[in-house]
């Protein structure tokens, strides 16, 4: 069964580079260079205009850390409010309607007003990260502690654990695969939150780079730019899904 | 007299809204907050009207409508075909899938620059980049309804001998439908999310140009104006897709 999934795994690989191929013959024998750029142009522009350039090196930095402070922010929060929605049942009445409704407006319209009340530095853009990534958390907390099994938790106080015991070893170790869900949720959210943000108003962020490369005669910077920026968002996620095994792990 | 679950929370909603509305009026008449920051509720109010009656409240929704509808087709048509052809060998889906929830993970947002370097500032992108995104949580749906179906079924339509037309209008379709209907709704959401997100970066027309631009003048009454009509239209939205997803599910 694994040799069956790794042979899956390594046509997806195979797929990968026969794109990057065909996108590389492509460009060379038909692409127009001040629109598509071949893969060995962008990957020169990479270490030329991305790595080379300081200026534009600052502001990858910045974004991974308005992407982490979001991001910590948000698990931090989000678990902190979901405990006490999830803890009570006025909280599960009552609380939980309204996140539902704030959720179900479409955050990317009160970006402008972010920016308004933070500025254009890296606080809107955290603040506008966070509002995204909180709400995955704090939901996936509040199912967590409802799908706890009632006979489990009956069990522990009839034993004579005390509330507090209860919620250390009874209710946390079973909320940990819906939380880690929610985590997941909130890192792609939290991503999409800051890049939007930084391409929506930025001063010296990943956002002024993508805009004034796309004005430039050669787009190859811009194609870099965003590939570092695809293989940052990936590399996020699988940190992330590793600190989930890892936490699986010793759930057994 | 007992009310449901569900009567309660819509009555905590509105009551949340009314108390929403009392301590933005109470928060401006006692001068706590910056004008710039929240406005005068009249002001805001006069401002929805004017809105209304110059007609630039229908010209400007009637650009964003127009591009969630025709990126809500490019999502659809392609993700629902795509997804019962591929659920239609095991091997596929085991290669396909995880390319398709992989890259669903990845914010999308991170290509918008390159959707505007391609297809310019006008609507194409909006559509384009509305499509591309919400294509993907049609598609996983969609497998995952598909390759849901029950095999004792699919067994007695075959050996009562139903042609492929009927199999699939009578037995397929019928009980994929409940997930497909998650999937176009989570597609809508996702479309009108990125449409808009895409105007606010960067357009010349559509409702989140204009709350951008509202915020680029420091005009902050007419982009609560804006706001606030966006903010209606997207709960409309949200309870009508919820409603015809419930009332489905209940019919199949």
């Amino acid at each position: 069964m694994d040799a069956l999934r790794s042979s899956y795994a390594a046509g997806r690989t195979a797929l990968l580079i026969g794109i990057i191929v065909i996108w590389e013959v492509y460009a060379r024998a038909f692409g127009d260079p001040a629109v598509f750029p071949a893969a060995s142009r962008v990957i020169v522009a990479m270490g030329r205009d991305i790595f080379g350039d300081p200026m534009v090196r600052d502001a990858l930095t910045l974004a991974l850390y308005e992407i982490v402070v979001a991001y910590l922010l948000s698990i931090i929060v989000g678990f902190a409010l979901g405990i006490a929605i999830g803890i009570t049942d006025l909280g599960r009445k009552g609380v939980m309607p309204i996140v539902i409704l704030l959720y179900a407006v479409p955050q990317v319209i009160v970006l402008p007003l972010f920016v308004m009340i933070f500025g254009l530095g890296p606080a809107s853009k955290i603040a506008f990260g966070f509002s995204h990534g909180v709400f995955p958390i704090l939901l996936n907390t509040v199912a967590g502690m409802r799908n706890v099994p009632q006979l489990l938790i009956r069990s522990a106080q009839s034993q004579g654990a005390s509330h507090l015991q209860t919620i250390r070893h009874v209710i946390f170790p079973n909320m940990v695969p819906t939380v880690f869900a929610g985590m997941r949720l909130a890192m792609t959210v939290t991503l999409l939150g800051v890049l939007l943000a930084e391409l929506f108003a930025s001063i010296n962020g990943i956002g002024y780079f993508a805009q004034a490369f796309g004005q430039k005669f050669d787009p190859s910077p811009l194609f870099a730019l965003i590939v570092i920026l695809a293989v940052m968002a990936v590399a996020l996620n699988e940190l992330v899904r590793l600190i989930e095994r890892r936490f699986s792990h010793w759930k057994q | 007299m007992r009310l449901s679950e569900n009567a309660i929370s819509r009555i905590i909603q509105v009551t949340f809204v009314l108390a929403l509305l009392l301590a933005w009026i109470f928060a401006v008449k006692s001068g706590a907050v910056h004008l710039l920051l929240l406005p005068d509720p009249e002001r805001v109010w006069a401002s929805m009207q004017r809105l209304a009656s110059s007609g630039k409240l229908w010209s400007e929704a009637q650009v964003t409508m127009m591009e969630v509808g025709y990126a809500y087709l490019l999502a659809v048509v392609p993700g629902l075909a795509i997804g019962f052809l591929v659920s239609r060998s095991p091997r596929a889906v085991r290669f396909c899938e995880p390319i398709f929830s992989g890259i669903f993970t990845v914010p999308l947002t991170l290509f918008l620059p390159l959707f505007i370097f391609f297809f310019g500032i006008g609507p194409t992108a909006k559509i384009a980049f509305g499509g591309v995104y919400a294509f993907f949580p049609v598609v996983i749906t969609a497998i995952a309804a598909f390759v849901g179906v029950d095999r004792l079924h699919i067994a007695a339509g075959k050996s009562m001998g139903a042609t492929s037309w009927q199999m699939f209008r009578r037995v397929y379709l019928p009980s994929a439908l409940p997930g497909i209907l998650t999937g176009l709704r989570i597609g809508a959401i996702v479309c009108i999310a990125s449409v808009l997100g895409a105007e606010t970066v960067s357009a010349l027309k559509g409702l989140g140009r204009s709350i951008a631009y509202a915020s680029e003048l420091m005009d902050s009454v007419q982009m609560f104006a804006w706001l606030l009509y966006v903010v209606i239209m997207a709960v409309a939205v949200n309870l009508m897709l919820t409603a015809a997803e419930v009332r489905a599910h209940r019919r199949y």
